[in-house]
């Protein structure tokens, strides 16, 4: 079917468009198969507002006169739009049936199952190009670049044909001295085949942080040789690493019934494993439409708006995101141990926590270019399987499948480390905005499918254009900038204590008036270091 | 001198985390407790014994007897020393001399800036509130000065001169007098230029049942009638009303709407002294809690209420500047006596309506104003004399709370930074300084005050550029006009810089202000250097003299880098002590604690720890970002007025 089949009513007049904080104004509607746009055009100015449909997280309409007077004069309809981003907007639509036509458009488009679909294979703008390679970098450009990795490490492409892992990509770190069929064994002993594999390594030190999924140990305790081999040797004769299981004992007990577990200290007898208990999947995503719907009641009292806070508990999962990666980091940076991390499937939390770790660490990655470099590493190309995990947001009312915010939670965490040191960072909170606003619509191909795989089959890099690269755009970069940006070699340690975790105001009140104000004080940051940069 | 029995304890540890501590030498002195590390850098902290709060001591252990010493200021200082005895007489030496009993006693009549005297009467001048009201460009047809209160004979806790409208006769102003608790008649507080509005405050009528005075009638109608636009006035009743109906019975209460003809009676429900002190208790105690979760944070702060007293008084000050400043309509504030709620009322609606008050000097007048000169009861709310623990409430502090809330929501719009408002803080409970002594302006001028004390604002004046906001800017959108503040209750956060205690001391953060004001300095200095080559370059260029021009491209050399790199970045947390974390993992923890002084320990680490080290030691430098140095500011003057 095509696209344009969904559309029944593509233009409606005389529409008026209320958003938050703005006068309503009156305009013509328009619906293509990827966009709803707004136009009002009033004596010379004119003004659009579109909108990616893909954006669109829930519709709901009202309508007048539903039964009785079909047609009737004056009938209309009003729909209310809850994007994705977290902006709600309403429509009031003269004519019941155009009304009903753009819901029914909107709802259809919004939801496309098929990726080559998407706006991104569609969207050419003519600044770009789609030649020369897509992305930023890959793993054997990082293992180049990285020097202190070429005497241990080495680059593997056993999963050059995604055969040993789905999810990971073709090219992998490991420790040199294991060879390709010792990996094969070793993945075929974790979940879903993510066999322990370099995450990161220390730039002092040589320390590292790994990341896998859960070992299959199952009820009878099954082991592997060649994945024991491949842990010893990365702490290659130091006497001691760390396991980080970002699941309770309990729980990691309880994943043995169902063929998981956790790697026991007899048969990997130099590392020691810290149980650290993280929400995951549902109750996170549910966490997120609790935050939401609590920042937008407004009737509320100081006493009700602290208790749905709390019930929320999405605080509760930037606490434990940001202590673990802490935990990581004082393992790696200050005792001076590898680390290795994981949960059960090793694509949502272990990717938070090993790329928090790096945040805090690695002065490397807090620039804008090293930032993007990281999400790209840690996140697309590690397997993070973006489609299914931001399929809804906040305020969608389908059943909730497999959504789940861990991106946003990171965005999250590393605006509360920029908060708490807001000069070791070289990117501004408009980054991490953007990039929380393109991970769930985006005119780019980045954030699509669930793993490299998956974007090698769609086409993904030969037809879509990437964010990071269009980012890194001069002119355009300079939004992203942090204007007090004084890079430090050092650790950035975050306070955990909650006292000093806040609501991302930033994100979660981005549409009322209080963001307003702080977009005021940033101007005037700017003009201040502006000024200062003139005079020297 | 009496009281201090062991005037110099050695081996003292000093607690600062679970993790860090340092050892030193405690001295007590007759004014304060003193701590220098026994470091190279001899660290010293100072806490002023009127500041100390309690001393409590826990039970002596292996390694010594824990004191812990809580500040007014929410300061909280941890101790183990060695001797039990010497735990014992510090803490008996402390508790009496962090409670005096007279005036005399109090810390402001010893301390001796090295000021002479001409020097001191001035600094004393130096706010001014004959000129503040006149900078309100008050029109003397409507108001005038009344002497009724000379000699403070009409009410003691006022101050002797008094603005009431022109018409109001002689007897109506001694009749109203009469008809308030304690004399505290209607009188004017704020005038707003821009709609002939007025701000008038007054305790509660004595109306009890059915009581009435025609003169408080006809004062209130003076008072409408001295804003000619307007047909009605607001009398903001600012306790809940179920406080207010109470007080009836009692012979007080508020005014009968069909006495008082065209006003309209609001009830904003602020809560008592006694709830806030009790709510304020329990913040502390959420500030304290040494590892709780997020949830243990969140529900403590809803469980104490604070921010939900906050919120009534900026609702009370909302509600005030609207009706001033966009209905036009005069607003006469009281509360019980009128000199807690209404002050708080008042001022908060003042910085709203007035951008004057948002400024420096604005706020010192704006307090002088609204709560010296009209008997805010300093000296029993902040417990400056050992007293009836009952009098004493935190109303200052939200006032300062308020302020602080506003600066959030707008950032651009306040001269002063958070650690001007923790400064002032400080000071109302330190007794250092004669301006917040006693309780009325008459027991301040019998306790002859001006003449033997020192007042703290030309001292906070000319410390101003520290207590400087780099993004206010006379010309700014949120510095013009009246604020128009959002009370949604998202707005309201926890006040870290005031009441997080237990997160002070463990880490310090990079504090964009900071070096904002930097560059803003570093700025203006080189533009000053750049406008003194130019002249230079000018005065060359007039003797035709060439080869100097490469001047102006050194400038650069000249700059010195404002910003704080290392010494700011924080201590790694304690990210192993989880609250109701796993009991799976006790092993891990003593196993790092193990390792962790052996890395310290060994010269020879690797070069990141050794940098890292580094990075904590010079914390103490940069602990200020809160305002919250350990060092008394005032320390230098201190060592002279001892010496």
């Amino acid at each position: 079917m095509e696209l344009s089949e969904h559309i029944k009513t593509a233009n409606v007049e005389d529409v008026t468009l209320r958003r938050p904080f703005h006068p309503a104004l009156r305009g013509t509607l328009c619906v293509t198969s990827h966009h709803l746009l707004f136009s009002n055009r009033k004596d010379e100015a004119s003004w659009q507002l579109l909108i990616l449909l893909k954006n669109i997280d829930a519709i709901e309409k009202s309508v007048e006169n539903l039964f009785g007077y079909p047609r009737a004069v004056g009938s209309s309809g009003t729909i209310t739009i809850k994007c994705k981003d977290l902006l709600v907007l309403q429509l009031e639509i003269p004519g019941m049936e155009e009304c009903l036509n753009i819901a029914s458009s909107i709802e259809a488009l919004s939801s496309l199952e098929s990726v080559t679909e998407m706006y991104p294979f569609f969207y050419r703008p003519s600044h770009l190009t789609l030649l020369g390679p897509w992305g930023l970098s890959t793993t054997e450009q990082y293992y180049k670049q990285t020097e202190r990795l070429w005497d241990r490490w080495r680059v593997s492409k056993v999963n050059s044909d995604y055969s040993v892992c789905p999810s990971y990509p073709s090219a992998v770190i490991v420790p040199r001295e294991v060879d390709d069929d010792k990996l094969i064994r070793s993945a075929r002993f974790r979940q879903g085949g993510r066999f322990p594999v370099l995450s990161y390594c220390h730039h002092s030190n040589g320390m590292v942080i790994m990341r896998s999924s859960q070992p299959l140990t199952g009820a009878n305790k099954k082991r592997c040789k060649e994945d024991e081999l491949l842990l010893q040797a990365v702490i290659d004769g130091s006497e001691l690493g760390y396991i980080i299981d970002l699941r309770s004992a309990q729980q990691a007990q309880q994943a043995r019934m169902t063929g998981g577990g956790f790697e026991s200290k007899s048969c990997y007898r130099h590392w020691k494993r810290i149980h650290r208990h993280h929400e995951r999947g549902k109750v996170v995503q549910e966490s997120l439409i609790k935050l939401v719907e609590a920042c937008s009641d407004l009737s509320h009292s100081v006493d009700r708006w602290l208790s749905k806070l709390e019930n929320s508990k999405w605080l509760s999962h930037v606490h434990s995101a940001l202590s673990t990666a802490g935990l990581v980091v004082e393992c790696v940076e200050r005792d001076g141990h590898s680390v290795l991390v994981h949960g059960s499937e090793g694509t949502d939390n272990t990717l938070l926590v090993s790329s928090l770790a790096q945040i805090i660490l690695d002065p490397a990655s807090r620039t804008v270019t090293g930032f993007l470099c990281l999400l790209e590493r840690e996140w697309i190309q590690a397997g993070h399987p973006f489609q299914q995990r931001c399929a809804h947001s906040a305020y969608s009312h389908a059943r909730l499948k497999q959504e789940c915010p861990s991106f946003l939670l990171l965005l999250d965490c590393v605006w509360q480390v920029w908060r708490q040191f807001p000069l070791a960072l070289e990117f501004s909170e408009a980054l991490l905005l953007r990039l929380a606003q393109e991970v769930y619509a985006s005119n780019y191909g980045t954030f699509l499918c669930n793993n490299e795989q998956e974007r090698c089959a769609a086409g993904v890099k030969e037809n879509t254009h990437c964010l990071f690269q269009s980012m890194l755009k001069p002119d355009i970069e300079e939004q992203y900038l942090n204007p007090l940006y004084e890079p430090t070699d050092l650790a950035i340690w975050p306070s955990v204590h909650p006292q000093s975790l806040q609501l991302w105001t930033g994100m979660f009140l981005r549409w009322t008036e209080y963001a307003q104000n702080m977009e005021e004080a940033r101007e005037e940051v700017w003009s201040i270091v502006k000024e200062h940069r003139e005079r020297v | 001198m009496e009281h201090i029995r062991t005037p110099k304890v050695e081996n003292v540890r000093m607690i600062v985390s679970p993790r860090k501590s340092t050892v030193g030498t405690l001295y007590l002195s007759s004014t304060h407790t003193i701590f220098v590390e026994n470091s190279e850098a001899l660290k010293e902290t100072w806490v002023l014994h009127s500041l100390v709060y309690n001393v409590e001591r826990l039970p002596t252990n292996s390694s010594g007897s824990p004191l812990i010493i809580r500040c007014k200021n929410f300061h909280v200082y941890r101790l183990l020393i060695p001797q039990e005895k010497d735990c014992l007489d510090v803490l008996a030496c402390l508790t009496r001399l962090s409670r005096p009993e007279h005036y005399g006693e109090l810390f402001c009549f010893s301390f001796n800036p090295n000021l002479d005297k001409e020097l001191r009467e001035k600094a004393w001048g130096f706010i001014d509130l004959k000129a503040e009201f006149s900078r309100m460009g008050i029109p003397r047809n409507l108001w005038q000065v009344t002497a009724a209160n000379h000699e403070y004979r009409l009410s003691d806790t006022y101050p002797s001169e008094l603005f009431v409208p022109k018409s109001a006769s002689p007897a109506v102003i001694v009749g109203s007098a009469k008809f308030r608790s304690r004399g505290r008649l209607p009188v004017l507080c704020y005038f707003h230029r821009d709609t002939s509005a007025s701000i008038c405050r007054s305790s509660q009528p004595l109306s009890g049942f059915s009581a009435r005075s025609s003169e408080d009638e006809q004062m209130l109608q003076a008072i409408m009638k001295s804003n000619p636009l307007s047909e009605f006035m607001y009398v903001v009743d600012t306790r809940p009303k179920l406080n207010a109906m109470a007080n009836r019975a009692a012979g007080k209460g508020y005014e009968n709407e069909d006495n008082y003809t065209n006003i309209k009676l609001q009830f904003i429900g602020i809560e008592n002294i006694h709830v806030m002190r009790n709510s304020q208790q329990k913040l502390i105690d959420v500030g304290e809690l040494a590892a709780p979760s997020m949830s243990d944070f969140l529900w403590g702060l809803e469980n104490s209420g604070w921010l939900k007293h906050i919120k009534a008084v900026l609702d009370a000050g909302v509600f005030i500047a609207k009706a001033v400043a966009e209905e036009g309509v005069s607003v006469l504030v009281h509360c019980s006596d009128g000199w807690d709620r209404t002050a708080q009322a008042c001022s908060v609606a003042s910085v709203l309506l007035d951008p004057y008050y948002r400024t420096i000097k604005g706020l010192m007048v704006l307090i002088e104003k609204d709560w010296v000169s009209f008997g805010h009861k300093f000296s029993h709310r902040y417990a400056h004399l050992d007293g009836d623990p009952k009098e004493v409430s935190p109303v200052m502090d939200q006032f300062l709370e308020c302020m602080w809330q506003l600066m959030q929501q707008f950032p651009c719009a306040f001269e002063f930074n958070e650690r001007f408002l923790i400064q002032l803080h400080t000071h109302i409970y330190s007794c250092q300084y004669g301006n917040f002594i006693g309780n009325c302006q008459k027991e301040r001028r019998d306790l002859r005050l001006q003449e033997r004390t020192h007042s703290l604002w030309p001292h906070l004046w000319e410390n101003r550029a520290e207590y400087t906001n780099p993004l206010y800017r006379t010309d700014h959108s949120q510095t013009q006009g009246v604020l128009k503040p959002l009370t949604t209750a998202y707005c309201f956060k926890f006040w870290k810089g005031m009441y997080g205690c237990a997160e002070k001391s463990v880490a310090s953060y990079q504090s964009s202000a900071d070096c904002l004001n930097a560059v803003r300095e570093e700025s203006q200095q080189l533009e000053e250097e750049l406008s003194a080559h130019q002249e230079r370059l000018a005065q060359l260029e007039e003797r035709k003299t060439s080869g100097e021009r490469k001047k102006t491209n050194k400038l650069s050399e000249h700059v010195r880098r404002p910003i704080p790199t290392e010494s700011e970045l924080s201590s790694p947390q304690d990210y192993f002590t989880t609250p109701r974390s796993e009991k799976n993992t006790p092993s891990f923890t003593l196993q790092l604690q193990l390792a962790t002084p052996h890395k310290n320990g060994d010269p020879d680490d690797l070069s990141t720890g050794s940098d890292f080290e580094s990075g904590v030691a010079d914390l103490s430098s940069y602990s200020s970002s809160g305002g919250d140095d350990t060092k008394d500011p005032d320390s230098d003057e201190v060592v002279k007025a001892n010496a």
